[in-house]
């Protein structure tokens, strides 16, 4: 055996370098986080949270900005959680294996891997213009509406096909339609993971800045209308980090989404957890 | 409820479900109708290869940004790549169950930070520290791939790890008990046979690197050419669109969409070659029956 | 002259008491069968052996495990090393998802054989000894998964004798397969004893009967009478092994 390193030297150098790697990833975690909250928290005081931005953002608090992401991301989600989850329910239960069904899985999948900024395009040219709905909480809404769609139709086919085919199969066999067993037996039993996904989705929109950088415009005042342009949080945070507005005011908004991001972590955790764990209870 | 019902609610469902083939339709349709009349005035071939762009001139040429993407997008693959395998190797075999339930939340909470948080961490830490570093602005092709980096590490890392787990117990069993070591084992059977899955997680971290926007501009320097070194700036297509939407007007405009259809078709190509790489592995891997 | 001496073995998975003061000795160069009803702790007995139990993090054990006189379990030994020495053969075919040629070379390979010539003749050798070299000589750089189930078990068993170890552990070898694969492995084992020492679990009376020259029969984990074949099944000492072989209960 003429090797230069024994396979046992091999294993203890290979084992060293894959433990180093998985807490590379934790400390990089922990840098970016810890020097983003460190920075913010002192800057995220109630006036700061419950404020009106002065002079485009250099001083004052994100109040608006706040609204409008809560905004956006409710309507986009109200939009897209029964595009979502009624393509789903489609795709799991009624739907057979022929062409229109590969066509709707390509097309998902499609929507899944276009960069956002693509969407920012379409929605500009789309919402915004096509439609006449300006710059609007209404045009960023639908943008991200068309981003999260994905993400909820994937999670919420997963559980609703995970559902134990033998409760759709008692409720037909009690004489119930399709309909009345998917809705009052599928849809139920598979209501966390749809929430689940509802979620994610609500995570993707919170986050995103580059699809409605041109479609939700960038107003300081809290919107009110749908028509009213806004600005989440992330534009916010874009807007004053590039244009060199306020270095401190953009400590803190990033800090505000961080937490807002790990929150929507936790819950869409605890929600799995609780999920899989009363499923093997069963 | 009547038969009606029924079919009508079958109906209903099967709109939502081509929902989404209907706005696939949609995008293509109106990034193309603004993104071609820039390709037909400009000429396609000036459009793809032309190497200035310049819109103040009516030079519309795309092909440093296109190399642009490539190149942050090659280079910031080169350390995640490795990386992420190795994480998810990790996290597969070797790290107890303790470390685990740490190091997975991690990847979650790494997946789901904002892209902008990403950029402004790279702004505030990185730029400053490649400045001292290396000298020049800070702002660089290096620079943007190790913010990439970090933010495709999640992707790479997630589906190699359930590409590694999914490979059936009975190999890894197998080759422990003919007497090899744990990292024998891993290297000859359970990565071979984890292959089409780990390019699949590749392949998603690249369209995630190649489609994102804002974190790039934030620390790229976005100055249109072909980088000489990984230390000068660069633009990629993404950041071109981003940058000057805000006030093209014109012919200007649709290049910006016609940017856009470069970046559709990287993407598209992408996926091509994915599917086909995945594909031809897993019929070469085991002489055609993985 | 006895290879494995086993000791008051006691195994735990978790709080579960899975083998409970297990005293077995093995003999050199015979085949041993371990018989019982399912769930009885045969398998995870042999898998003490060569320490597959170490991949399950709740398992621990009690007792001594002695292999040439030497226990396994001392923090000395190094686990791959015992393994290479004690080789096994599991329940279900499971060849590597690779050329038939690759998989019998693989444990040539970890090691340390790189010689080309060297390696094609030990991977014949260990073919022919397994008696699948005629039926595959033709086509050794195509997938093992394209081998018959029994075709794939002998496969399993030549990955096994390649790498040379002096004990070959066999979890119910023929329990996927059907009886003329069966009789195939059966004929190999015959031809395996004289240089190795064999043990198998089965379920299969007539089986055991047919290949080991011991055998030991479990229950509950416990070893209720261990001895020669013959004596086992012509008169057996225990009520409870009696009730077994005639088929009472398992």
């Amino acid at each position: 055996m003429n090797r230069i390193i024994s396979p046992k030297n091999a294993q203890k150098i290979m084992k060293t370098i894959f433990w180093a790697s998985g807490i590379l990833a934790i400390l990089i975690l922990l840098v970016i986080i810890g020097y983003i909250i460190i920075k913010g928290l002192p800057v995220m005081s109630l006036e700061f949270i419950f404020g009106e931005p002065i002079d485009s953002g250099r001083s004052g608090g994100i109040f608006p900005m706040i609204v409008s992401s809560i905004y956006v991301t409710l309507v986009a989600v109200l939009v897209a959680t029964p595009l979502g989850v009624g393509a789903a329910i489609y795709l799991a239960e009624y739907a057979g294996e022929n062409n229109l069904v590969r066509a709707i899985r390509f097309g998902t999948e499609t929507l899944a891997s276009i960069p956002s900024i693509i969407f920012g395009l379409f929605g500009l040219s789309f919402f915004v213009i096509f439609l006449g709905m300006g710059w609007s909480v209404l045009s960023g809404a639908l943008t991200l509406a068309i981003m999260a769609l994905p993400t909820i139709l994937a999670t919420a086919e997963v559980s609703i096909e995970s559902v134990n085919k033998s409760y759709g199969e008692g409720s037909l066999a009690l004489g119930a339609t399709k309909w009345q067993t998917v809705y009052r037996v599928v849809l139920p039993a598979a209501l966390p993971g749809i929430t689940t996904g509802v979620i994610l989705g609500m995570g993707r929109a919170v986050a995103e800045a580059a699809a409605i950088l041109y479609t939700v415009g960038a107003a300081l005042s809290i919107p009110i209308s749908l028509f009213d342009p806004a600005r989440p949080l992330p534009l916010h945070l874009y807007m004053l980090a590039t244009e060199g507005i306020s270095l401190e005011n953009a400590y803190g908004t990033a800090a505000v989404l961080v937490i807002l991001i790990l929150l929507i972590t936790i819950i869409s955790n605890s929600l799995v957890d609780r999920y899989s764990k009363k499923m093997m209870g069963r | 409820m009547s038969k009606t019902n029924e079919s009508l609610v079958e109906k209903g469902l099967l709109i939502t479900a081509i929902s989404s083939i209907i706005l696939i339709a949609l995008i293509i349709l109106f990034i193309f109708w603004e993104g071609i009349p820039a390709m037909q005035s400009y000429g396609f071939f000036n459009f793809v290869f032309g190497m200035d762009w310049s819109p103040s001139d009516n030079q519309y040429g795309v092909f440093p940004m296109i190399i642009g993407s490539l190149a942050i997008t090659g280079l910031s693959l080169l350390m995640a790549v490795p990386l992420g395998i190795s994480c998810a190797i990790f996290l597969a075999e070797i790290a107890p169950n303790s470390m685990r339930q740490i190091l997975r939340p991690t990847i979650q909470t790494l997946a789901g930070i904002p892209s902008v948080v990403y950029g402004f961490f790279g702004l505030i830490i990185l730029v400053p520290f490649m400045r001292v570093q290396f000298g020049g602005t800070g702002f660089s092709m290096l620079t943007a791939s190790i913010v990439l980096t970090v933010m495709i590490l999640p992707i790479i890392v997630s589906v190699s790890e359930d590409a590694i787990r999914s490979v059936p117990y009975e190999y890894k069993e197998a080759s422990l008990a003919l007497g090899s070591t744990h990292w024998q084992t891993i290297k000859n059977v359970l990565f071979p046979a984890a292959i089409p899955g780990i390019i699949t997680s590749v392949i998603l971290g690249m369209g995630r690197a190649i489609g994102e926007t804002l974190a790039i501009i934030m620390v790229a320097g976005n100055v249109v050419q072909i980088p000489g070194s990984i230390f000068d700036p660069v633009r990629a297509l993404t950041s071109n669109i981003a940058i000057e939407m805000g006030y093209a007007t014109g012919i200007h405009y649709n290049a910006l969409f016609a940017t856009g259809i470069v970046l559709m078709a990287m993407i598209i190509i992408l996926l091509v070659i994915a599917n086909y790489l995945h594909y031809k592995k897993k019929v070469t891997i085991g002489g055609g029956y993985l | 002259m006895d290879r494995i001496e086993v000791q008051d073995l006691n195994v735990y998975f978790d709080d579960l008491h899975v083998l409970k003061d297990v005293n077995l000795n093995i003999k050199n160069n015979m085949v041993t069968a371990l018989i019982g009803p399912s769930g009885c702790g045969k398998s995870t007995f042999i898998r003490t052996l060569n320490r597959m139990n170490d991949l399950i993090d709740t398992f621990h054990k009690t007792g001594t495990v002695l292999l040439d006189e030497e226990d396994i379990y001392d923090p000395k030994v190094d686990v791959v090393d015992l393994r290479k020495r004690v080789g096994m053969v599991f329940q279900k075919p499971n060849p590597f998802p690779k050329s038939i040629f690759d998989n019998v070379a693989y444990g040539l390979q970890i090691h340390g054989i790189t010689d080309k010539r060297m390696l094609k003749e030990k991977v014949e050798e260990s073919l022919k000894a397994a008696a699948l070299w005629d039926e595959v000589k033709n086509k050794l750089d195509k997938s093992a998964m394209g081998l018959s189930g029994g075709q794939q078990q002998r496969l399993c068993i030549a990955r096994t004798i390649a790498v040379e170890p002096e004990v070959i552990l066999m979890d119910e070898p023929c329990s996927a397969l059907d009886p003329i694969s069966t009789t195939k492995i059966e004929d190999l084992i015959h031809r395996l004893k004289r240089d190795y020492t064999i043990i198998i679990v089965t379920h299969n009376m007539q089986q055991a009967t047919r290949v080991s020259k011991c055998t030991a029969f479990f229950l509950n984990g416990e070893i209720i009478e261990s001895g020669s074949t013959d004596k086992i099944f012509i008169e057996p000492c225990d009520q409870r092994t009696e009730d077994y072989i005639t088929g009472r209960f398992g």
